[in-house]
């Protein structure tokens, strides 16, 4: 298309192709800014951006990685979003494991309501460069919580340290943030005001 | 043209006199050098990169004003030919290159030791709120809210402005210095952002998500900041107040906190008088409720409603009581059951029942609003 | 009429039409043209009136005039009108009365479509305005709309922000179209695409941009209005979201449309100081390579608007860089200019007056931004004034001071009448003085601590708040000459030769001032 188009019946051919490319490519740029999201999950998953943390099988956990001579503080933080009316905390706020070890934790949960209230645990971990060897093979972080009126639960979670975790890495906090799941329960959701939904 | 070239002998005037105020280290100017290794260490980078672009700046500059005055047509110059030179392109293409790389090794050996929080001798915990901060000391267990201290009363003029205006808190961040602590920070509802210039430290405050930043300061003294994201109305309204104490001071802190919890929980198993409730209610409502409800009682017509004659406020008192401690559904009003004691609920809703011209006569008790969680 | 297409004919047909019909249905590139400057004039009297509020409020510490919340409605809609329209309308008329006079065409390829990109304008900024009177107030949470407070926390009238974004972004993208299509298949025998004006080649890459830039923002307004109503977790935590990826998809936007608004600057100066120099553009190759290579670096770059938020040291190393390397192609444009004027017979009328101050003040801008490009220090930055003050240099000065320039240099050629060269330079010295007064004090104020978007502020940071206001109402008003001096020259004045400058070059002025009402019937044949 270096030269411009002669007569008219040509012109009109040509300016209808463009467009239509044109167009085709708004509407993948479109379609892209919602390929994004997988994207940045990927892009999420390879560089523990955001302090998401990983998901394993327990058959993908090997025993013999186990790494003796690195001694790991992690620490466990429990946090409320908006006005969820929980108590939450963790059952031990720090532990020292080695890499590669599987360790046993729970959560204490208690919903201070007479309602039931679906809720929703985010996990995230610090300093971001760990979160990607923070791996979880159980967790109540998995799925939505349901906890029924004034009812107190432990809910565990198992975990195990990536032995490749960098070696300037010595100290891990892993927190939850209990969300109120979005639209399950009018109870929950009345903790959030109306517009803010 | 005279004017031109006047106006411009003007100009040059003005900005030579600026230039040198970009470098001056007077603090009400510049970046401040903060009080730890890494704010001086951003400081100096920050100084870097100011010197290399006063210096190209005055190169490219002054090689432009020269020619503005040399080449002019009314000079009687007259215009040459050249108008592409390869080597002088691939010159001002690779010198910039190498320039920035100066610049890029010391900025990145800085970086790398900002990200490093590993291995801290005490870990706090920031909670971004709207509009108010809460820290938490894990190691200590201590926590509490820090809320804006300047009385409405200066930021409505109608009170001469304090020498801290907007940076005072009632209950500052107080740490030790010569400690590695390290930042732990999130946010209840909003992106909000964790920002001590003096620290060098800006972190943003995400919900759901935790960051980690670390400062180990170096002089005792207290350092003011502000929230750095805006998160809504009162974004200008929620500083940062970070209170480095020596050791022994710090320590001696610690142990009045957890003095005070103990005593606050004796204070709500008392029966209180209308007096010390309505004195205790006033300074609640000063820092919980006034930058909304206003300290008329008459609130923000269209945005916050009234409390002075209002229904809930004369109404009945578990109504009151539910709405300041679970909030209202579809408003901005928050439910302060976690954030306030039993004390203090108390104190908050008396002194809302009988103030301005409600006059319930209700004394609230503590053991009412405990009952009432 | 041998080289006409179907579309072009219609006018034929009628003749030029008279009275509020020519201008509702009008399909000529000028007209409409003159439609989108006039818009975007109004637009930015508007969203300076905005400005106004804001630095009224900010001349003293203590809360005077407005509340904090209609401040937070005011900072953000002066954002979104000044965006998406002022500037970017600006450089759409700016393309729609050159462009096809630059390339030896009759008019734009799509000329009814053209008529439909501009109407599309004004119901999408009569929905944004409305929401200033809608209850809960009109969105208050930045330009940049970040996710959580405009999405669970957004007011009601968020969604008819939402909708006019839409509309605006339909409206850019019809006009990106439009544009590429008429600079590949409308340009005149001859004219290569090596051999077109350097302001044309910007709108060429610009139009890509917008076409790659526009919809990825739609999806963003997208996604924030089904999390909004529909039940989605895009940006929600809670429901598996992350409101951290808002701010990647905003600013995988965000980053080209700050190019988009600056490019098609870069093309008006690099028409203007050769004129006034009587030189040809130095590294004329170069200019072209510059461009396209900051357009390109632009989708690498998004994050560094996000350093605080908590990235992987990889990660913020990775768009240091590659921010850093922006620095590269803009110095080349740099250079080429001063090289430009280097042993040039200069004169200095009106639009190269603003072209000057448009190479200083916009390097400027492009130093404050190396600077904020390093990490490190860019903590201590971030979210203060002096990003404040750094992306007002490249706007204002940068592309609101290229728009000018480029309006002086062919506001002769379009109505065929000489302006008033004194009321010109009292423009152009009020606004260079007033922007350097409301902006440089910023850089200072930023440094000491001061955040961005706060009605209220401590007292240290008093005096150099005051002198911004005091430049902000000087640039403001003499705006109003401006005004003046366009409605004084269109109404009529000394008449203007074709060729207008002395050192002009181009196809545009080799026709009549003014042009007629289709400038090249027959194409001309370029050498």
């Amino acid at each position: 298309m270096s030269e411009a188009p002669k007569d008219s019946q040509h012109l009109r051919v040509a300016n209808r192709r463009l467009a239509t490319r044109l167009t085709l490519a708004t509407v993948a740029m479109f379609a892209f800014g919602f390929a994004l999201v997988p994207l940045y999950d990927v892009f999420c998953d390879i560089t523990g951006l955001n302090g998401k943390t990983g998901r394993i099988e327990t058959s993908e956990v090997r025993a013999d990685r186990v790494d003796t001579s690195r001694i790991i503080n992690v620490e466990f933080v429990a946090n409320l979003n908006g006005d969820l009316p929980f108590r939450f905390e963790p059952g031990i706020h720090k532990i020292q494991v080695h890499p590669g070890e599987t360790r046993r934790i729970h959560y204490v949960a208690e919903n201070l309501t007479d309602q039931t209230i679906v809720a929703q645990a985010v996990p995230s971990v610090a300093p971001t460069v760990a979160s990607r060897y923070f791996n979880k093979t159980e967790c109540f972080c998995f799925s939505q919580q349901t906890l029924a009126a004034g009812e107190r639960r432990e809910m565990p979670a198992v975990f195990v340290i990536d032995p490749d975790l960098p070696a300037g890495v010595t100290t891990m906090t892993l927190s939850y943030t209990f969300f109120a799941a979005p639209g399950s329960d009018p109870v929950a959701l009345a903790a959030i005001p109306d517009n803010h939904r | 043209m005279m004017a031109f070239l006047r106006m411009a002998a003007r100009a040059l005037v003005v900005v030579t006199a600026l230039l040198p105020a970009v470098t001056l280290a007077d603090s009400s100017l510049n970046m401040r050098q903060g009080v730890t290794t890494l704010s001086r260490e951003i400081y100096d980078l920050h100084m870097l990169i100011t010197w290399v672009c006063v210096v190209i700046g005055v190169v490219v500059f002054g090689l432009m004003f020269y020619s503005i005055f040399k080449h002019r047509k009314s000079a009687g110059a007259k215009a040459a030919h050249f108008h592409e030179n390869v080597t002088i392109e691939v010159l001002w293409t690779v010198i910039p290159f190498l320039i920035l790389v100066g610049m890029a090794i010391p900025a990145t050996r800085t970086l790398l030791a900002i990200e490093d929080s590993g291995d801290p001798d005490i870990t706090i915990q920031v909670t971004g709120y709207q509009w108010k901060w809460k820290y938490d000391y894990l190691d200590h267990d201590i926590g509490f809210f820090s809320n804006l201290a300047t009385p409405p009363e200066q930021i409505n003029n109608t009170q001469e402005k304090s020498e801290h205006y907007l940076l005072e808190v009632d209950n500052p961040m107080v740490v030790p210095v010569n400690k590695k602590i390290r930042f732990l920070i999130t946010s209840n509802d909003v992106i909000h952002s964790f920002w001590s210039p003096d620290l060098g430290v800006k972190r943003d405050a995400v919900p759901g998500f935790i960051n980690a930043s670390w400062a180990t300061i170096d002089e005792p003294g207290i350092y003011r900041g502000q929230c750095a994201e805006l998160c809504g109305i009162n974004h200008g309204f929620m500083p940062v107040v970070i209170d480095a104490r020596s050791e022994a001071d710090f320590n001696s802190w610690v142990a009045d906190q957890k003095q005070a919890v103990v005593a606050a929980q004796q204070a709500a198993e008392e029966t209180w008088t209308m007096e010390r409730l309505m004195q205790q209610g006033a300074e609640v409502y000063g820092r919980a409720c006034v930058a909304c409800h206003q300290v008329t009682g008459m609130g923000v017509p269209g945005a916050f409603p009234a409390l002075d004659g209002s229904a809930i406020a004369i109404g009945p008192l578990e109504a009151h009581l539910e709405i300041v401690m679970q909030g209202k559904t579809g408003t901005a009003m928050q439910a302060f059951a976690a954030q306030l004691s039993d004390s203090d609920l108390a104190a908050v809703i008396t002194y809302e029942r009988n103030s301005w011209s409600n006059a319930t006569g209700d004394a609230v008790q503590p053991a009412q609003v405990k009952a009432a969680r | 009429m041998s080289v006409t297409s179907h579309e072009m004919q219609h006018d034929d047909h009628h003749g030029k039409p008279y009275g509020i019909t020519r201008w509702l249905f009008t399909t000529n590139h000028k007209d409409i043209g003159t439609l989108y400057l006039w818009f975007s004039f109004l637009m930015f009297l508007i969203g300076g009136t905005m400005a106004l509020v804001i630095r009224t409020e900010l001349f003293q510490p203590g809360l005077q005039f407005v509340d904090p919340h209609f401040f937070n409605q005011m900072t953000t809609m002066h954002g979104l009108i000044m965006v998406f329209g002022a500037v970017m309308p600006a450089f759409v008329g700016l393309a729609n009365w050159q462009i096809p006079m630059m390339l030896g065409a009759q008019d734009m390829a799509f000329p009814r479509l053209n008529n439909w990109s501009f109407w599309i304008l004004p119901f999408a900024f009569l929905t944004l305005l409305s929401t200033l009177f809608m209850e809960g107030g009109a969105p208050a949470f930045g330009w940049t709309f970040y996710a959580p407070l405009s999405s669970t926390f957004g007011p009601p009238s968020t969604d008819f922000f939402i909708l006019s974004v839409h509309m605006m972004g339909i409206s850019s993208i019809l006009g990106a179209i439009n544009i590429i299509a008429t600079i590949l298949n409308l340009r005149a025998p001859g004219m290569t695409l090596m051999k077109m004006p350097l302001f044309v080649w910007s709108w060429f890459i610009t139009a890509f941009l917008l076409i790659a830039a526009m919809p990825v923002l739609a999806g963003a307004v997208t996604m924030l209005l089904t999390d909004r109503h529909f039940g989605t977790s895009f940006f929600d935590a809670a429901g598996g979201g992350d409101p951290v990826m808002f701010q990647h998809v905003f600013w995988f936007f965000g980053h080209p449309e700050v190019y988009i608004m600056i490019l098609p600057a870069f093309g008006i100066v690099s028409e203007i100081i050769p004129a006034f120099a009587r030189k040809k553009i130095f590294g004329r190759t170069s200019m072209i390579i510059a461009i396209a290579s900051i357009a390109g670096l632009s989708f690498i770059v998004w994050a560094h608007h996000m350093f605080a938020v908590g990235m992987p040291v990889a990660g913020e190393l990775f768009f240091m860089y590659t921010t850093m390397l922006i620095a590269i192609p803009t110095g080349v444009k740099v250079f080429n200019w001063v090289s430009t004027i280097w042993r040039g017979s200069l004169t200095f009328e009106p639009p190269m007056l603003f072209a000057l101050a448009f190479v200083v003040l916009f390097t400027i801008g492009g130093f404050s931004g190396l600077m904020l490009a390093i990490v490190p220090a860019d903590f201590q930055y971030h979210d203060t004034y002096f990003v404040v003050a750094h992306f007002h240099y490249v706007l204002v000065p940068g592309a609101v001071f290229g728009i000018m320039s480029g309006v002086y240099y062919w506001l002769p050629k379009w109505t065929g009448n000489m302006y008033s060269m004194k009321l010109a330079n009292w423009h152009f010295w009020l606004s260079v003085i007033g922007v350097n007064l409301t902006f440089f004090p910023m850089h200072f104020t930023g440094l000491a601590g001061m955040p961005r978007r706060i009605p209220d502020y401590a007292l240290q940071f008093a005096d150099f708040n005051m002198l911004s206001s005091i430049g902000a109402f000087m640039f403001g008003f003499s705006q109003l000459l401006f005004l003046v001096l366009l409605v004084r020259t269109i109404r009529g004045g000394a008449k203007a030769t074709d060729t207008v400058w002395e050192g002009a070059h181009g196809l545009e002025w080799t026709i009549s001032s003014p042009p007629p009402y289709h400038s090249f019937t027959t194409p001309p044949q370029v050498k």
